[in-house]
């Protein structure tokens, strides 16, 4: 079954950082890619680019509105995104929580709905 | 017809009521679905009640139940097939399982201990794990943990639902957790039985001080999970369980008032859950991987080894508080730590301590914090301050039992009290 893993964090936490310790986080999450690829969980992952580059469109009565920022503005902004495929419930979790930014953010798993 | 040697219908229950809950557990491993294990047990019970009493109990009423209760479930699964083909895909799969040995023993209670765990999934709203856990581990109806839990049986049922559709809809897998990850998943199943027991011990809000018969049924889980799973943690919580029910008769006046543990009369005490809390709270201190459950029991556990109010070894309960804030801090611990500290070091002390935490901004909307400020104060002769604290206590306080408690300390200093809420 396939769960999409949110990765949410609060800027400040990530911009606190040294350097030093923001490539680390950085290496340690490309790492932990290619950890989930290895054990054949790994579909897609992606960070995103700062939430001051988000754009949001909506559709009402056929007429196209598009505004500059997230949908919401929220404390904890959505950072990256990984798509895993795992046996059940327990074993996303156990994926998730290894991602370097759960030490950081959070880490909302949904599970894909098959239409 | 009934054979004269045949079990009696109320037989045929008795045996049906000591069986369900195991039998559930299984089915619910073997259909892979709550709902149609929930159905499959009822029909395997209607099918026990119609053949027992003419073919005589089973050898083993257990097997031939779970039994039974597969068929049942192929059958429902196929009628059902014909607006449905997933249905009669999992028809096949639940048959050809089957054809494998009949489930052992140690997987029976392997399958009560995957009930427990996925009842109690932290990935479930606590309320949802209450509930399920009341319904699918423990039997109870529907209608009574409405009930004892003070709603209404459509809102319970809704729990319920909501809780079998999550571990439907992410897959919540039916498992007993590994190794690694049982001290992270134990401590949502003592969450949920502690919380029943509390449930039961002193309910939420309205009159009665108690409701017996959920602090009976958290026992009950509590014996369960140790008996299934001996660890540490789960033994201290029972003792700390026990050790608070021996108390019950003295908890309350005969007027229903409420009594300190101070001023309980001890020849009330249950002297049988004593003994077996001591003996469960020294069993689990002395494992390496005690916790916090296991400290809270020791803390009672000195309390209960006093003969008299007077006798107790505050030196020991501040040292065992010191503990417990290493393993889960918490301000209602300090707050405990700090009266304490003040029956051994005197009321100065224990009003610094809550001054303290009250300073923070910890514990602001918690009367008993200000009770406890309030009886010190009372202690040193500073009657406004206790009269103060008295009244914003009596503000936050839910229980009416504890609402009294507050209004008779506040006319003993002079003071009518608030007008009720």
């Amino acid at each position: 079954m396939k769960y999409l893993c949110l990765v949410y964090f609060e800027p400040q936490a990530l911009s606190a950082l040294s350097a030093d310790d923001d490539a680390a986080l950085t290496r340690e999450s490309l790492a932990y890619d290619q950890e989930l690829d290895r054990r054949g969980q790994l579909i897609l992952a992606h960070a995103l680019q700062p939430v001051s580059s988000a754009t949001t469109v909506r559709v009402r009565n056929g007429k196209l509105s598009t505004f500059d920022g997230p949908f919401a503005e929220t404390k904890e902004i959505l950072g990256g995104f990984v798509l895993i495929e795992a046996r059940d419930l327990n074993e996303a979790i156990r994926a998730a929580s290894g991602i370097p930014l759960a030490r950081l953010g959070s880490i909302e798993i949904r599970p894909i709905m098959d239409l | 017809m009934e054979r004269d040697d045949g079990p009696t219908l109320a037989k045929v229950e008795a045996v049906y009521r000591m069986e369900s809950r195991r039998v559930l557990a299984t089915l619910i491993r073997l259909l892979g679905d709550f709902d149609l294990a929930e159905e499959a047990l009822h029909d395997a019970f209607m099918a026990a009640s119609d053949r027992w009493p003419t073919e005589g109990l089973p050898g083993n009423p257990r097997s031939w139940l779970i039994s039974a209760g597969r068929f049942k479930a192929i059958d429902r699964l196929r009628r059902r097939a014909r607006f449905d083909a997933s249905r009669d895909e999992l028809a096949r799969r639940i048959e050809e399982d089957m054809d494998q040995d009949p489930p052992e023993a140690h997987d029976i209670e392997d399958d009560r201990l995957r009930l427990i765990f996925t009842c109690c999934h932290p990935a479930l709203p606590l309320d949802g794990q209450v509930a399920l856990t009341l319904r699918e581990v423990c039997g109870l109806t529907t209608e009574e943990i409405a009930h004892a839990f003070l709603t209404t049986p459509p809102t319970l049922a809704q729990r319920i639902v909501r809780a079998k559709a999550k571990i439907r809809d992410a897959r919540i897998p039916y498992e007993v957790p590994g190794r690694d990850e049982l001290p992270a998943r134990l401590d949502p199943v003592l969450h949920v039985i502690y919380l029943v027991f509390n449930e039961g011990y002193s309910a939420s809000s309205g009159d009665a001080l108690t409701r017996h018969e959920l602090s009976e049924e958290a026992l009950r889980l509590g014996r369960l999970l140790v008996e299934l799973l001996p660890d540490a943690e789960a033994i201290g919580l029972l003792a700390l369980m026990l050790l608070h029910e021996s108390r019950r008769a003295a908890r309350n006046s005969p007027s229903g008032e409420l009594v300190l543990l101070g001023d309980q009369d001890r020849s009330l005490w249950n002297g049988d859950q004593i003994t077996e809390g001591l003996a469960l709270s020294e069993r689990a201190l002395s494992s390496p991987s005690f916790g916090a459950y296991a400290i809270q029991a020791a803390i009672a556990a000195t309390h209960m080894r006093a003969r008299r109010a007077e006798a107790t070894d505050w030196s020991r309960i501040i040292a065992l508080y010191d503990l417990l804030l290493r393993a889960a801090p918490s301000p209602v611990v300090e707050l405990n730590r700090a009266v304490a500290v003040a029956m051994r070091d005197g009321p100065e002390a224990g009003l610094a301590l809550i001054d303290e935490i009250l300073g923070r901004g910890d514990l602001a909307d918690y009367h008993l914090a200000y009770s406890a400020r309030a009886d010190l104060a009372r202690r040193l002769g500073r009657i406004d301050h206790a009269r103060a604290d008295y009244r914003k206590a009596l503000a936050l306080a839910r229980q009416e039992p504890e609402r009294r408690f507050l209004l008779r300390r506040l006319a003993e200093l002079g003071d009518q009290g608030c007008r009720a809420e």
